[in-house]
């Protein structure tokens, strides 16, 4: 049972009249409970990869399955409902919502799934505890640092409990030490059964990963880690 | 979900307390100017309303321009008051003549009329009585004053059984009218009156040969046009079927045309007014506009985290629709504090704010939020994903 599989995708930009093949017939698959490393240069086709992973985007060409079901059959209304309650989104430049604090911004995806408060507010401070923030809940992304921006943001995806968590260069805006801090939470995510797609261009990061799939101008070549 | 986008846009708005302030003005103003200036046109309807009903609705003027050689007499005025629809008649006739007592003189406005005067005009008595029958019978020599015309000619209103000189002639005072507190006889309040019988005041002044204006009573309010009517038909046939040589004034129809001469001004001053609340509908838009492209990066966020098409649209509704009604709100509670010292500037008038004019004026901002919020919302909520992550602004 695969959770996840590309079937000769392709992903095709204009950008100023020229055509860039940002995906190329790309095939590759993911399994639950799988701690997946998608590594590339930068161009190579990653993010657009996560994006289409991840329903933000969708393919030119190709099938894209998700749970065994094509892409193109769930409605507008579905996707919506995949991206909150099964993805995780964890960006490379955090993508919190400046004037809302810690606990806001982690609240909001429950808010969006209609939870009632007293459950939220025991949820937040839950998802807080489990990435050691539970003293920054009031603070605004602008008080904290960027390790601790990227920790609120993992609270939020961790917070509704999905089942794949989607990584976009999680640590690129970190120093090495928080970058490490980051990935110990990443494994413990893994460590509980989540599957976890971590897109990166660093080698290092990417190693820390069980299968690595390796993309380089948006074609795909898989590599066992 | 209703009150967490309430919420959000409550924080949205305070996230840029100015430019909302700046934003709801815009509403504030447009209400201001509606509420304000219909519950003004409103009040002065009513103040003036007020003081024609206080003259009396039921009342009709009859002035003859044309007798035909073949005057009205007081016997057909009593014939007249006997039809029907007709309450009662009275002949009017005025001239000026100097009043004397003593060593005071002035100069007085006497009025020749019969006693049922009293009654079509609803005047009030402070002392003695008002003219009788057998005043006219007898033609005597007796004369009611108003309260101006005792002040000034005797300096008290204690004048009943004192002699008076109206143009060299000695009359009798038999009583004094109450001074009427409303505006229309304000106006008149400075002149000196004195009322005699009519069969008097044709003796008396060289000018008043016979009857050339009466007042006539409906028998009641709600009966003015069949008493019109009646009346008409009377005079065509008393003066030829000649239209011109008559004119009935019907005070009700009076009435009516000042009643629509106010709705038109206040349609007119409100409809001023929607238009400034239209203009601070459109900074809304305006403003909503501006604000979504500047959300642009939260919208991708809030998108990717799971909120679908119909949150988004009701995020950026609501707020627009909070700013359109805070505005509102304020601009009644400025209102009501204008009106108020509107009322204390100007006693004789009283301003409360019409509740009517209230709803139209909270159910105008509801409608110009979402009509003006509904597009920058819908924008909002149409945005792709993707393209809302990468802006950078």
């Amino acid at each position: 049972m695969t959770m996840i599989r590309f079937h000769d995708v392709s992903k095709i930009y204009h950008i100023g009249g020229e055509e860039v093949h940002a995906l190329d017939h790309a095939s590759m698959h993911i399994s639950p409970g799988e701690f997946v490393s998608i590594i590339g240069p930068s161009g190579s086709g990653k993010s657009t990869m996560m994006n289409i992973i991840g329903c933000l985007d969708v393919a030119d060409s190709g099938e894209y399955l998700l749970d065994g079901l094509p892409i193109e059959q769930y409605s507008e209304r579905e996707l919506t409902r995949v991206r909150n309650r099964k993805i995780g989104f964890i960006f490379q430049n955090f993508n919190l919502i400046q004037r809302m604090t810690a606990e806001e911004n982690v609240e909001l995806p429950l808010i969006y799934q209609g939870v009632r408060t007293a459950q939220r507010r025991q949820r937040v401070r839950e998802a807080l505890e489990r990435v050691g923030l539970s003293k920054r809940g009031h603070h605004r992304p602008t008080e904290l640092s960027g390790g601790q921006q990227q920790r609120v943001a993992i609270a939020r995806a961790l917070v509704t409990e999905p089942s794949l968590f989607l990584a976009d260069e999680p640590t690129g805006n970190l120093d090495s030490r928080t970058g490490n801090e980051i990935m110990e939470l990443f494994h413990e995510l893994h460590e509980r059964g989540n599957t976890l797609v971590l897109i990166t261009h660093d080698e290092k990061v990417a190693q820390q990963a069980c299968r690595r799939i390796r993309i380089f101008d948006g074609r795909v070549e898989e590599v066992d880690g | 979900m209703i009150f967490q986008s309430l919420k959000m846009a409550w924080s949205a708005i305070l996230s840029n307390k100015m430019r909302s302030f700046l934003t709801m003005l815009g509403i504030i103003i447009g209400v201001v100017s509606l509420v304000v200036l219909v519950s003004i046109v409103s009040g002065a309807t009513d103040s003036v309303t007020e003081q024609i009903n206080s003259i009396g609705t039921n009342l009709l003027t009859v002035r003859i321009t044309d007798d035909k050689e073949n005057p009205l007499k007081l016997s057909e005025l009593s014939e007249i008051a006997e039809k029907e629809e007709i309450g009662e008649t009275a002949p009017i006739a005025q001239t000026g003549a100097t009043a004397k007592s003593g060593y005071t003189s002035d100069d007085i406005t006497v009025y020749g009329t019969t006693g049922a005067y009293y009654n079509i005009q609803g005047l009030t008595l402070a002392a003695g009585r008002f003219l009788k029958k057998s005043d006219m019978d007898n033609n005597t020599y007796v004369a009611v004053l108003n309260q101006t015309a005792a002040e000034e000619i005797f300096g008290t209103t204690n004048v009943i059984g004192e002699e008076i000189s109206l143009d060299g002639r000695g009359f009798r005072i038999v009583g004094v009218l109450a001074e009427e507190e409303s505006a229309v006889s304000s106006l008149t309040s400075g002149t000196l009156e004195a009322y005699i019988p009519y069969t008097t005041i044709i003796r008396m002044a060289d000018n008043i040969f016979h009857i050339t204006s009466f007042y006539a009573s409906s028998a009641d309010e709600d009966s003015m046009d069949a008493a019109e009517s009646t009346l008409k038909t009377w005079m065509l046939e008393r003066f030829g079927n000649d239209e011109d040589a008559f004119t009935i004034i019907n005070q009700s129809a009076l009435m009516e045309t000042m009643g629509s001469v106010t709705n038109t001004l206040a349609l007119m001053l409100g409809g001023i007014a929607g238009i400034s609340l239209l203009v601070g509908g459109i900074g809304i838009m305006n403003i909503m506009l501006v604000s979504v492209t500047e959300r642009t990066k939260e919208i991708g966020i809030r998108k990717a985290i799971g909120a679908g098409r119909a949150s988004i649209m009701m995020q950026f509704l609501i707020e627009a629709l909070m700013v359109s009604l805070m505005g509102c709100l304020a601009g009644i509670v400025l209102s009501v504090g204008i009106l108020y010292l509107a009322g204390m500037a100007m006693e004789e008038m009283s301003f409360h704010i019409s509740m009517g004019v209230v709803w139209v004026a909270v159910g105008f901002s509801v409608l110009i939020g979402v009509v003006f919020g509904i597009y920058p919302a819908g924008k909002a909520a149409g945005k792709p994903p993707i393209e809302a992550l990468r802006y950078s602004g």
